[in-house]
């Protein structure tokens, strides 16, 4: 398998504090174009924090955040987005009184005489990419977004970043919620996602599926990255000691922790 | 050629067609079709109740000039309560605009005064239009006060605003010494009939209903104060400068406020020092009987118009039918509740599909 030398998307050394709970303990990663990196650990690992910081959604006390090789300064989601990396979060980030297109160019709206938007044409396209992206919805594109199932939200929010990521794509526990159909729905999405050559970063619970959609697979354990695996290296077995601790084949795991 | 041409011509037309009957349909069910409904149930049963003295032109005159004002401050009003804030300083931009407004006037030497005791004759535009900026600077001031106070302080609105109101009022009566100031300087903006047989102060309030609803349903702004409303953190995330904006919006309400004040130094040809303190209840009460969600995120300029026409049309029609006119008072007390009660219910059942 070859892939790009160059990371789209890569962290060193992040900490992040909240009072006294260390959520990030000087984690890494990296994220590949046209790869599906899997971040998985269990609850509390650290794993949204680091997506937020990604995503410019939160400040990280110390570390450097790189877009291509290239050191940048996330100080906000607009840089994030700038760079070219969208994000679904776990907490969906949805204006649920808002119709379906003015959620998906909600801070970026088609304008008409500089102060007016052309909703019209936001409707028209919005409805174009989600038929292009096999989200079903297009004849509800007229009621708020809070009418809609909690499935349907979520491709909604997903679908946004989709048509918006230039580079990266960030999906926090895209499939949580969802039932088997929507669950298969949001994987193909993935894929089709991935075949454009884009980076997915994809966190997930559901071990059998992160082995079966994932090129590559970090583990994060107490704010660290305690272990990274290639398609085909890793079992569901293995997956879930690196997530307990008792795998690990990273060097930086957090203080005082055991391994076998 | 030909039919190409055709159905170019008329594939963009038919999703027009659609789409202006579906901004009725949104237009009547945002507006909770209830208060829409109350309405015409209102005005029908009086005037059948009551033929010749309620449906005359002249009550129908008369009850649209007195409610022009709370219908210019309730513009305002809708989009704060949009982004689920509230503004009680109301009274104290309306007030501080007609002081800014009438102390401008002094600032022209007229013979022996000033331009605040000429005639509504001798009137210049030009003072006019310098006290219309005085006002809209007193606007101005509470506006960025509030805004301020609530984005960047972090104060609950509901006390940011119970501040700048006392405030705000204080100041203006220390500016004019507790007494009021005469003026028919102003008066023609108000009472000429640009239009004929429509009087001036409808003819600006109805502009202010239109402007408000371009701004709230076509503009940018008015998305991103509705996005704010309806979850906050989520316009953070698309890079929406909430703090800015609420700023903004604060303003708005607050320019409104003393356009009004304006409006109404113009209208009664005096200041009113304490003529206003219910005037923020009066705005707040018809936002919400109009359907502008008190929880932020939904709102709609004409359900704002049918609300503030509400209370004073009961009130109308009771006195002429002879019920006593604080009826109206408790009735009003029991829609609003009512009215926001339902809302409540509405946001539930949707969270819990
Ligand atoms: N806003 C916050 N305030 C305080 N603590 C937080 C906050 N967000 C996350 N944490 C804490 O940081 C740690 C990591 O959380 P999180 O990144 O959500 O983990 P994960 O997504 O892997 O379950 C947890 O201990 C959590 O309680
Ligand atoms: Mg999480």
């Amino acid at each position: 398998m070859k892939r790009a030398e160059v990371p789209a998307l890569a962290a060193h050394g992040l900490e992040k504090k909240y009072g006294q709970v260390r959520a990030l303990r000087g984690v890494s990663f990296e994220a590949y174009p046209g790869e599906v990196t899997a971040l998985v650990g269990d609850n509390g690992a650290g794993k949204s924090t680091l997506v937020k910081c990604l995503a410019g959604a939160i400040r990280p006390d110390c570390g450097r955040i790189m877009v291509k090789g290239r050191p940048v300064s996330m100080t906000g989601p607009v840089q994030a987005t700038k760079h070219g990396i969208e994000t679904v979060y776990q907490d969906l980030a949805l204006a649920s009184d808002l119709d379906a297109a003015a959620n998906v160019f909600l801070g970026r709206e088609i304008r008409r005489l500089r102060v007016l938007h052309d909703h019209k044409e936001m409707r028209r396209r919005t409805a174009a990419s989600f038929a292009e992206l096999g989200v079903g919805l297009v004849q509800d594109m007229r009621v708020p977004v809070s009418s809609f199932s909690g499935g349907q939200r979520q491709s909604v929010a997903i679908a946004r970043a989709a048509m918006w990521a230039k580079h990266v794509i960030i999906m926090d526990e895209p499939t949580a919620a969802l039932g088997v159909i929507q669950t298969e729905k949001v994987l193909q999405l993935v894929d089709r996602v991935r075949s454009r050559g884009l980076a997915v970063v994809f966190i997930s619970h559901n071990l059998p599926q992160v082995i079966e959609v994932a090129d590559r697979i970090e583990v994060m354990r107490l704010g660290a990255r305690t272990a990274r695996f290639r398609r085909g290296e890793v079992d569901v077995e293995r997956l879930i000691a690196a997530v307990s601790g008792a795998y690990s084949n990273e060097a930086d795991v957090p203080n005082g922790e055991v391994t076998a | 050629m030909n039919t190409t041409k055709t159905r170019r011509g008329a594939a963009p037309d038919a999703p027009q067609k659609a789409s202006a009957f579906s901004m009725v349909r949104t237009a009547l069910s945002q507006t909770s079709g209830l208060t829409f409904a109350a309405l015409i149930i209102m005005v029908i049963y009086f005037s059948f109740m009551e033929p010749g003295k309620f449906n005359t032109i002249s009550n129908f005159d008369l009850l649209a000039q007195n409610l022009s004002i709370l219908i210019v401050l309730s513009v305002g009003a809708t989009f704060v309560i949009a982004t689920s804030g509230i503004d009680l300083s109301i009274p104290a931009a309306v007030v501080l605009g007609e002081v800014f407004a009438t102390k401008a006037l002094g600032w022209f030497t007229v013979g022996e005064g000033t331009a605040v005791d000429v005639t509504d004759s001798e009137t210049k535009l030009s003072y006019i239009l310098v006290a219309l900026l005085a006002a809209l600077a007193a606007g101005l001031i509470v506006g960025v006060l509030n805004g301020v106070i609530i984005a960047y302080m972090h104060v609950p609105p509901l006390l940011a605003t119970l501040g700048t109101l006392g405030s705000g009022l204080g100041a203006a009566n220390l500016l004019q010494d507790g007494t009021n100031t005469g003026t028919s300087a102003l008066s023609p903006v108000t009472s000429g009939e640009m239009i004929p047989g429509l009087s001036n102060i409808i003819l600006i309030a109805a502009l202010t209903v239109i402007v408000g609803w371009v701004a709230l349903r076509l503009s940018v702004f008015g998305r991103y104060t509705l996005a704010i409303g309806s979850n906050e953190e989520a316009a953070r995330r698309v890079g929406i400068k909430v703090e800015r904006h609420l700023i903004k919006v604060y303003v708005l309400a607050a320019l409104a406020s003393s356009f009004g004040g304006f409006l109404s130094v113009s209208y009664f040809g005096t200041t009113a020092l304490s003529g206003h303190t219910t005037d923020n209840m009066q705005a707040i009460t018809a936002v919400a009987l109009g359907g502008t969600s008190v929880f932020g995120g939904v709102a709609t300029m004409l359900g704002t118009l049918m609300g503030a026409l509400i209370p004073s049309l009961l009130k109308n029609g009771f006195i002429i039918m002879g019920v006593g006119a604080y009826w109206q008072d408790v009735a009003i007390g029991f829609v609003l509740v009512l009215t926001v009660w339902f809302d409540q219910m509405r946001r539930k059942a949707r969270t819990k599909q």
